[in-house]
């Protein structure tokens, strides 16, 4: 299982990220994303930001999740290297609890590659499939605004 | 699988997807055409399939793969019976143009232009996240969110003729702050007067082409002339505000029933609450916008004045290219209320419109488009060709060939400011690593996408104008 890779777009970037459960699935599409736009592993996770998203879709469970860590990222001035989450399924739809680690951007030490303006919804998936040995992996697929 | 309508005009027939109402149009060169890839075509078809759409689903010659609709594409819809989409105006509502003409010449600026731009990338901020030098109270924020760059003027920065070479006079009436969310307002009211980064920048120039005297005396530009540019849109409010209304328009597509190829062009009915709504909002990023650009023309001035004592920097037009709109158009024969959506394409209207300013209504608007870093940029007129065509549009740049990730691997961020400075243009940039995915050879030649606006009359060659010093993100 390949947990992160970034695929051919023109203009914006395109990943897909994988896990062996829906939640490895979110965790690494938020590392994907903020690895866009820099290096992870010059990132501490000093901070922890807390995440609570409701969602009446999968997807749209995805979705607000992505866009809530662009929200954090520049809203809170901050870039993160560790994701952790757990998503339920109610009644009414999908819910996530998060934690997101990282620290306050230094200009120091910190160098963005691009800027990631927005999760778009072209192409778009999150799905799970068979893989060898009976286990099943997530993947979701996004392309963001760059 | 293209049909050749005409020279420099393509058609994409109704046959190349299911569910398109109308045939695509594609207005751009053998050459260019050979470079675009063939998503950027499904592209225009998927925008062909939307309700109301009226007579093609267009792109500019810049066209190139986006999300929803491709980057270069026009699309217009009925009021009655057509649909508004944040996919046909992306996240960066707004995103647009200025250009600034000063009173001084290249043989008298040039010993200052390194000076100008260190002190141009000082005086605005920019980069990832960048925070403004403003502080604006919630009030001012929802002043910039309803009027703009009139708000702006008022607010000292600028002057009143400012207003009146600016697209819609500096703002769109509609915009509705409560549509704009507490996260859109959180993320921007610290960014009111920052430039971001990505191919956003602020640039010295110089004429250095003169192709229609005549038009480019009247639009005040002479060879040799310094003239600035300044590219940026609405920031982390704008992005914010496509982000949450994107979702809510989802919903939408199932709640009216309507058959989508793409969930980017998430839409919803004219008319309907959702409509109104997002309308509203996306009105209130597009003012943002403005407001952003006219503050930051400002302290423009204040370092150009540093420089030269009595410099004077007379706004020539700002331009949206991300932005729908109300128009009307002549569609048959008759003129009709159409909502038009141009995203990475720039309004173009030729002679007459009651839009375009006094000063140039006779000529048709000043049509700025920009090139890619290092490479010229034009001033064109719009033309009668652009009403005929294209519902008063025309391309916005030079359009990308490379993806980011490719000229990253081809080119280092130093390497790239080194070659540039060789050629005797200054970049500064908050990291080197910023300019490689923007080096000059990612985007189409910026001369060819502008022949062919030129050729077709959507809008005439005026001049052309050659960096001397970049700032950027």
């Amino acid at each position: 299982m390949k947990a992160i890779e970034y695929l051919e777009h023109t203009a914006d970037v395109k990943f897909r990220a994988r896990g062996r459960s829906l939640e490895e699935a979110f965790e690494n599409a938020g590392l994907a994303m903020l690895g866009a736009m820099i290096d992870p592993a010059t990132v501490r996770a000093e901070e922890t930001w807390p995440v609570e998203i409701e969602a009446d879709s999968l997807e749209a469970l995805l979705y607000d999740w992505l866009s809530e860590i662009l929200y954090l990222f520049e809203v809170e001035l901050a870039a993160f290297s560790k994701f952790e989450v757990e998503i339920e399924e109610g009644e009414g739809g999908w819910r996530l609890s998060g934690r997101i680690r990282g620290e306050r951007v230094d200009p120091e030490r910190h160098f963005f590659d691009t800027e990631v303006k927005a999760v778009t919804l072209h192409q778009f998936e999150i799905k799970k499939e068979a893989a060898d040995g009976g286990d099943e992996i997530w993947t979701a697929q996004v392309v963001l605004d760059v | 699988m293209l049909n050749r309508v005409d020279d420099n005009i393509f058609e994409v027939p109704m046959g190349h997807q299911k569910g398109m109402r109308v045939p695509g149009r594609i207005f751009i060169s053998d050459k260019l055409l050979a470079q675009v890839e063939p998503g950027t075509i499904d592209q225009v078809a998927n925008v062909a399939t939307l309700p109301g759409i009226v007579k093609y689903s267009m792109a500019m010659p810049d066209a190139h793969l986006g999300y929803g609709f491709p980057i270069g594409g026009v699309a217009a819809f009925r009021e009655d019976g057509g649909v508004i989409s944040p996919g046909g105006v992306g996240f960066d509502i707004n995103c647009g143009v200025r250009m600034l003409r000063t009173d001084l010449f290249a043989k008298d600026a040039a010993p200052m232009i390194s000076s100008l731009v260190d002190d141009l990338f000082h005086d605005v901020p920019s980069g990832v996240g960048a925070k403004g030098r403003l502080r604006v109270s919630e009030h001012e924020l929802d002043e910039a969110f309803t009027r703009g760059a009139a708000w702006a003027v008022e607010a000292g920065y600028g002057v009143p003729e400012d207003l009146e070479h600016c697209e819609e006079n500096g703002f769109m009436e509609g915009g509705k702050p409560d549509q704009v969310s507490l996260k859109a307002r959180k993320r921007g009211r610290p960014q009111l007067g920052t430039l971001g980064s990505g191919n956003h920048f602020l640039e010295i120039q110089k004429v250095d082409r003169i192709f229609d005297e005549g038009i480019a005396r009247r639009f005040g530009l002479s060879e040799g002339q310094i003239t600035v540019m300044i590219h940026c849109g609405s920031r982390g409010a704008g992005h914010q505000i496509c982000t949450d209304h994107l979702q809510v328009l989802s919903r939408a597509v199932r709640k009216y029933g309507i058959e989508l190829p793409d969930k980017q062009l998430a839409c919803a009915p004219l008319g309907t609450p959702e409509a109104d709504n997002y309308f509203g909002a996306m009105a209130a990023a597009a003012n943002y916008a403005w407001a952003n650009r006219q503050i930051i023309s400002a302290w423009t001035r204040e370092v150009f004045e540093r420089h030269f004592a009595d410099a004077k920097l007379d706004l020539v037009y700002d331009v949206a290219h991300n932005v729908a709109k109300v128009e009307e158009h002549s569609v048959d024969g008759t003129m009709e209320r159409l909502v038009v959506h141009r995203k990475g394409a720039t309004r173009a209207f030729g002679p007459g419109r009651r839009e375009i300013p006094e000063a140039y209504r006779d000529l048709g608007q000043p049509v700025i488009i920009p090139g890619s870093m290092g490479t010229p940029s034009y001033v064109l007129c719009g033309g009668e060709g652009a009403m005929r065509l294209t519902f008063g549009s025309a391309c916005h740049g030079a359009g990308r060939i490379m993806s980011r990730t490719q000229a990253k691997k081809i080119y280092g961020g130093s390497e790239v400011k080194e070659a540039l400075s060789r050629r005797g243009i200054k970049v500064m940039a908050t990291h080197p690593k910023m300019l490689a995915e923007e080096a000059p050879e990612v985007y189409k030649p910026s001369d060819e996408v502008v022949e062919v606006v030129d050729q077709l009359d959507i809008a005439r060659k005026v001049a052309r104008v050659v960096p001397l010093g970049v700032s950027k993100g």
